[in-house]
């Protein structure tokens, strides 16, 4: 056999074992489990309850050994104050872990802006966390495979993995990503995976005394937070980006970003 | 403190979590790759399309490019925060993500360009290592010399008429094979900015292409710009030489800067440049005229935040008079120097424009972020991400570039390819 039939001949066999072992990549049965599982979390928020107490906030960072005082969070709410002129003026100080504690507008380092009471037409408060997208972008981004969705359609991060590069971050739309201060990695909410995979509810939603904060599961047709998704008019964040997001919201204002 | 507080203002509002995550290496890490890409190609122009002024600066280029290579993974492992991982990139890449291909292109690029290097360099290891041989008296470096150039020819010793000019087919192969990964190398840093669909300032198609064409635009500058320096430092230093020893040959014998060297290399320069700023502006006016949501946010950044940086630095010094000096008639070494660093930093500042620009904003289209480079280090990060850890990134590849060019001389050398 010359060189050139031996190449020839390696890769007829190559190309015929490639046939049945893509076979198994089509019958995967942990893919086919996937496609329809039993459990799909999903979280749904009323802004209408919402008062902006950051009680949410502060459970947050302390059931997730987020630093207290460090100025990055898991979930934090935001403030929106319309005025007549049609101005939207929106702040969050510190995540809202102290909730709003002035009616002057935080615009950043340290300044603040007063708006007349009689200038406003509208205000309320929108609590915000990890959307737990159906389409993440940014288990898409990461280049090690670090950060993950899980069947139940949580998007976790493995710290151990986790280079740090920061993809994921610039990736999501939503800005619900960080480097955790002391672990170095990146970081963000899981809809406290460690409590709702033993039943319980997630941190903040324990923690908010108006209900403005439920989690479900959306395969199962008589819990209630799926019952109200399914028949009252709910709203998702940032659309447009394609990412199908998981939280659904109550009275969703067109200023809402 | 929290990754990025040091460095970044906060205007309006932000998320909490936003920061200006990727910072000067990330400006750095395109700069760099750009001009490992840009050196290549312009190697290639050489030894693929034949042009036969390009001969000296072409294995000059291709000595500098393989000196640049390393340097481009250095800013991408002092950017990240976990640099002892940074290996898994290579291990476990997740091929849906555009980082994930950074293994494979690079070491494939660093492949061919090594052995591009190989087989130009073959003839004279060869050579020298029978010429030394045959000396009776060695220095310390010519014995040490010796043995190393004799593992580099890994044992192919045929220098005859034939298996020389079967280098010579090899070599026009690997820098034909060069250009298209050199692009793909720069091409898909491009694809990691362009591709983030939650950054309105990055998301463009054009993006890869637009990094392509600045890529060999900065890649030939700065080949131009140390072709010159390493020129006239050879002069100086065999005129100092020439003082105590009279019997070495003058400047005028040294084959000294070539004007038309540098006016060949120079109009392909001009040629990349032109292109590339067309897409750039296409990019800009197509953005203003379609003015999706972002572009509210956008226009503020581009017209007013960023403003000095864009049109003053990028396009006016880094591109447009550039582009006059060297454009006009009877271009002088000098003017041509002068010229070419203006280009570099317009292409930095592109860089700069794309990567800090990108994050001047926040997503929630209702706030600004500033960036101030950190100058004097307080602390590792501050260093790693600061002023001087980017001097190191800028220093790196001149030291590589230095200690290379003792083995594999770059200058004066007649024949070979």
């Amino acid at each position: 056999m010359n060189r050139r039939e031996f190449l020839k001949r390696s890769i007829v066999v190559v190309a015929g074992m490639a046939v049945p072992t893509a076979a198994l990549e089509l019958i995967d049965p942990k893919k086919l489990l996937a496609a329809k599982p039993e459990l799909r979390w999903v979280f749904l928020v009323d802004t209408h309850s919402c008062v902006g107490c950051g009680f949410c906030v502060k459970a947050c960072k302390i059931e997730n050994e987020v630093p207290y005082d460090a100025n990055v969070t898991r979930t934090w709410v935001e403030r929106y104050v319309i005025t007549k002129d049609g101005k939207t003026h929106i702040d969050s100080p510190k995540g809202a872990i102290n909730g709003f504690t002035s009616p002057k507008i935080d615009i950043g380092q340290g300044h603040t802006k007063e708006i007349k009471d009689e200038d406003i037409v509208q205000s309320f408060f929108v609590p915000k966390l990890c959307n737990q997208c159906e389409n993440p972008p940014c288990v898409q981004v990461c280049p090690v495979g670090a950060t993950y969705q899980t069947a139940d359609g949580v998007v976790l991060v493995d710290r151990k993995w986790c280079i740090g590069c920061g993809y994921c971050i610039m990736g999501c739309p939503y800005g619900v990503r960080f480097f955790h201060p002391t672990f170095k990695v990146a970081e963000k909410c899981n809809f406290c995976y460690h409590r709702i995979s033993k039943g319980m509810k997630t941190a903040c939603v324990d923690a908010c005394p108006f209900g403005a904060r439920r989690i479900g599961n959306l395969r199962d047709p008589n819990d209630p937070v799926t019952k109200i998704i399914m028949t009252e008019r709910v709203a998702i964040l940032k659309e447009e980006y394609g990412t199908k997001p998981q939280v659904y919201y109550l009275g969703l204002s067109k200023e809402v970003r | 403190m929290v990754h990025g507080e040091a460095w970044t203002i906060k205007e309006f509002f932000t998320y909490p979590n936003e920061y200006i995550y990727w910072t000067i290496q990330i400006v750095m890490y395109p700069f760099m790759t750009g001009l490992v890409a840009g050196a290549f190609v312009l190697s290639s122009l050489y030894h693929v399309f034949g042009v036969k002024q390009l001969k000296d600066i072409a294995r000059f280029s291709l000595v500098f490019s393989f000196a640049l290579l390393p340097v481009a993974m250095m800013p991408l492992m002092l950017h990240l925060q976990q640099p002892q991982r940074g290996i898994e990139v290579m291990m476990t890449p997740h091929f849906t993500s555009a980082i994930a291909a950074f293994g494979i292109v690079f070491s494939t690029y660093g492949m061919i360009v090594a052995a591009e290097l190989w087989f130009v360099y073959r003839q004279h290891f060869v050579e020298t290592v029978h010429e030394l041989k045959a000396k009776p008296n060695r220095t310390a470096w010519e014995s040490f010399l010796v043995p190393l150039y004799s593992v580099l020819t890994m044992g192919a010793w045929d220098i005859s008429e034939h298996a020389l000019e079967k280098d010579e087919k090899a070599v026009k192969f690997l820098a034909g094979l060069g250009i298209p990964v050199a692009c793909f190398l720069h091409g898909y840093a491009g694809f990691i900015f362009g591709s983030v669909k939650a950054n309105a300032l990055w998301m463009t198609p054009l993006m890869p292409v637009i990094f392509i064409c600045s890529a060999v635009v900065s890649g030939i500058a700065l080949c131009i710009v140390t072709y010159v320096v390493c020129m006239e430092l050879r002069k100086l230093i065999f005129n100092w030489k020439r003082k105590q020893n009279p019997d070495l040959p003058t400047t005028e014998e040294l084959k000294s800067v070539e004007v038309h060297v540098v006016t060949m290399t120079v109009k392909y320069l001009i040629m990349f440049l032109i292109l590339a700023i067309t897409l750039e502006l296409l990019d800009l006016i197509f953005r203003g005229y379609t003015a999706v949501k972002s572009w509210d946010i956008l226009r503020s950044v581009i017209y007013e935040k960023d403003f000095t940086k864009i049109f003053i630095l990028q396009y006016t010094f880094g591109n447009l008079i550039p582009f006059i000096l060297l454009l006009m008639p009877r271009l002088t070494v000098r003017r041509a120097v002068v010229g070419t660093l203006m280009v570099l930093l317009g292409v930095f500042m592109m860089r700069w424009n794309v990567v800090i620009g990108g994050q001047a904003f926040s997503s929630s289209f209702a706030g600004f972020m500033e960036y101030h480079l950190p100058f004097w280090p307080h602390d590792m990060e501050t260093f790693k991400e600061g002023f001087f850890g980017a001097l190191m990134v800028a220093v790196t590849p001149f030291v590589l570039f230095f200690c290379l060019s003792r083995i594999l001389p770059v200058f004066g050398h007649k024949g070979g390819h």
